[in-house]
């Protein structure tokens, strides 16, 4: 079956061979960073965590382009996922290679990650994100991989993985309450503490990680002639709307509980987004482009006119895409350290080592995710599922 | 099924290498545990939970002189524990005891009539040795936990670089080595480690010192500003002056229950 990755067209080898440069551009900035330490970075002791973090909360987000497949698909027989499941499986394993991805160039001490296996320590909420992105990483592969297999050899999908499709359900849930609970239990960083940043992660996930999906569905489609399926890009467009709907709403509420309280520490980065505070503003534009992004998208994703169109539904997906990246992977954790404990403000911005190292994180994920979606649409094709 | 499962391998560890990079490869051979330094000997300073009080009437009432108090028991840790000073990057850099303004230190305490010998002087700030510390609550390593005696110990060894503890110390007590720090420390001390890159450090109360049966350097350069002592002993030094006075702490609503007092 691994053979349908090496047979490919001329467009597809070139698009590796760019993945592959792009890595390997991006490793020798790694190489750097390993060699002068995390000081070619942007971060410092007072905004400790910056970019590679934040694209990880994102990216456990985009992760969930599964279980929403997969949930309305078991649970609701609903038929018409069928096609699309494998590719949304297929886009979790590179989301969460990823995310680890960004955890490991992160690290200041990378060789000893396995300290923490040896050292398993029940309080920390980093030790459960490990072991449940991991998990998902594993049940995303082995149910994806063997359901595939089994339509490639025309069988019918076997019947032990059932329990472990449910279980992926149940799974992807705790992935983002998980990785929320990592900055929303730390005292004195106002703006992760909050009961409601596990909710938000929910709803930013379910419709962030769905609407990458139907987009690079939709530029598969273009390469391969592969339709995933009018009928399921249409509800899914509709979980999306759904999910991004609450995800605002639950960001409106943050707004009046800072604003309506008064309390400074509650309003104080949240006025540092929007208008700047004691002069530092370097996150202000940002915060509008996000505003606007998610405001457009629910103005062309609400009405189904709109989003029933699939040029109009394109340009919906893209700024919610954009809205939903600027506030998990750009302002959420620089936010967190802003003012800092001291109450004063340390701005950042990455280098162009955080942006290289990212991109060869980033390519990574693509590489892995082209390479799956081409197995498993050599076999969808193949079968004549097509 | 021999093929499927070979290739379903194949395809598991093509995406875990390509996933985790070279990074987990080295890991298992080069950990090595620190030896607990907290040998037995009969000079060793013993508590139940060392605390601290830092009496700011105990410094000289002009400005200027106090800043040279200040900077010499800020000197005396640093050298003691090699910490590094003046890094490449201001924003990056190393303190384990440090001086700031009263609204800083006290955020939220802070009023626009603050008597005048409160609001112009500046403060010392240390890792409070917190009795419920975050910081250890959060490490996946244990790489910073809690010493019987209420220390927040670090173990340089097995700490990963992860941060989480920057982001769990409600006080910004916490520096993390984000480059090589040796270039950085003058007159190295030899009795005390100079830490590695990529790993957090902060305050540690000189443990090394106690076990010599000394009192941590900052206390000792301090003429009497700074109490050190036993807060669990109600005969010790340190209770009776906070017995005798009206003390505060940094964040108590946070639950922290710092070891570190205040009179100010
Ligand atoms: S002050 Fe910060 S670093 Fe020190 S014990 Fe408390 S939480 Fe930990
Ligand atoms: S940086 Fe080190 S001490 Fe801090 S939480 Fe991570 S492993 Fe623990």
């Amino acid at each position: 079956m691994l053979e349908k990755a090496l047979k490919g067209s001329k467009t597809y080898w070139v698009w590796i061979i760019f993945l592959l440069a792009v890595m390997g551009a991006g490793s020798i900035f790694y190489i750097i960073q390993l060699q002068k330490g995390l000081t070619v970075t942007g971060m410092g002791r007072d905004v400790s965590w910056g970019f590679y973090i934040a694209q990880f909360t994102y990216f456990v987000g985009v992760a969930a382009s599964a279980v929403m497949l997969v949930l309305p698909l078991y649970l609701h027989n609903q038929k018409k996922f069928e096609k699309m499941v494998t590719l949304g499986e297929f886009m979790a394993v590179a989301a969460v290679v990823i995310c680890m991805g960004f955890v490991v160039v992160d690290l200041g001490q990378p060789q000893r990650m396995l300290n923490m296996i040896f050292h398993p320590t029940l309080n920390s909420m980093l030790f459960y994100d490990m072991i449940v992105l991991s998990g998902y990483l594993l049940l995303n592969i082995i149910i994806a991989w063997n359901n595939l297999h089994a339509e490639y050899q025309r069988r019918p999908h076997p019947h032990w993985l059932k329990p472990l499709i449910y279980l992926s359900i149940v799974w992807a849930v705790s992935i983002h309450t998980v990785t929320a609970y990592l900055i929303q239990g730390l005292p004195a960083r106002h703006l992760w503490l909050t009961a409601i940043m596990a909710p938000r992660f929910l709803a930013s996930a379910f419709c962030s990680g769905p609407a990458i999906l139907i987009i690079l569905a939709l530029i598969a489609k273009k390469f391969t002639r592969y339709d995933p399926g009018k009928e399921a890009i249409r509800i899914l467009a509709q979980i999306v709307t759904y999910a991004m709907v609450t995800n605002v709403f639950l960001f409106l509420c943050e707004l009046f509980t800072a604003y309506y309280s008064n309390i400074p520490g509650h309003e104080h980065i949240l006025t540092y987004f929007f208008t700047g505070l004691h002069g530092a503003n370097a996150l202000v534009g940002w915060a509008w482009v996000m505003a606007a992004a998610a405001i457009l998208s629910l103005v062309i994703l609400v009405p189904s006119r709109f989003r029933n169109h699939p040029d109009m539904l394109l340009v919906g997906l893209v700024l919610l895409i954009l809205a939903t990246w600027i506030d998990k992977g750009l302002l959420l954790i620089v936010g967190g350290f802003i003012p800092n404990p001291m109450g004063t403000i340390t701005e950042y911005a990455p280098t162009g080592y955080e942006l290289m190292i990212s991109a060869m994180v980033y390519a990574t994920g693509l590489l892995i995710l082209t390479i799956l979606w081409k197995v498993a649409i050599g076999v969808k094709k193949e079968i004549g599922e097509a | 099924m021999g093929s499927n499962r070979r290739q379903f391998l194949r395809i598991a560890g093509i995406t875990t290498l390509l996933g985790l990079g070279g990074g987990i490869t080295l890991s298992a051979s080069s950990y090595k545990p620190q030896s607990d330094p907290a040998q037995e000997n009969e000079k060793r300073l013993r508590a139940g939970r060392w605390g601290m009080v830092i009496d700011m009437r105990k410094f000289p009432k002009d400005p200027e002189e106090r800043q040279r108090v200040f900077d010499r028991i800020i000197e005396a840790c640093h050298s003691t524990n090699n910490v590094p000073e003046g890094e490449a990057k201001p924003i990056q850099e190393v303190k384990w005891i440090w001086k700031d303004h009263f609204e800083h230190v006290f955020p939220g305490k802070e009023n626009p009539f603050l008597a005048e010998r409160v609001e112009q002087s500046e403060f010392l700030l240390l890792c409070n040795h917190c009795k419920n510390p975050p910081c250890v609550r959060v490490c996946p390593t244990q790489a910073t936990y809690k010493r019987e005696d209420g220390i927040v110990q670090m173990d340089f060894h097995r700490c990963i670089g992860c941060r989480y503890c920057m982001a769990g110390c409600p006080y910004g007590s916490r520096s993390f080595n984000f480059c090589d720090p040796g270039p950085y420390v003058k007159d190295k001390n030899p009795d005390f480690p100079v830490r590695m890159r990529g790993v957090v450090e902060k305050c540690l109360f000189c443990y090394q010192r106690l076990e010599e049966g000394k009192q941590p350097a900052c206390v000792e350069a301090s003429n009497g500003a700074l109490i050190f002592g036993d807060l669990d002993d109600p005969d010790s030094h340190i209770r009776q002056v906070l017995r005798e006075n009206y003390t505060v702490r940094r964040k108590v609503d946070l639950g922290t229950e710092p070891s570190v007092f205040y009179i100010v």
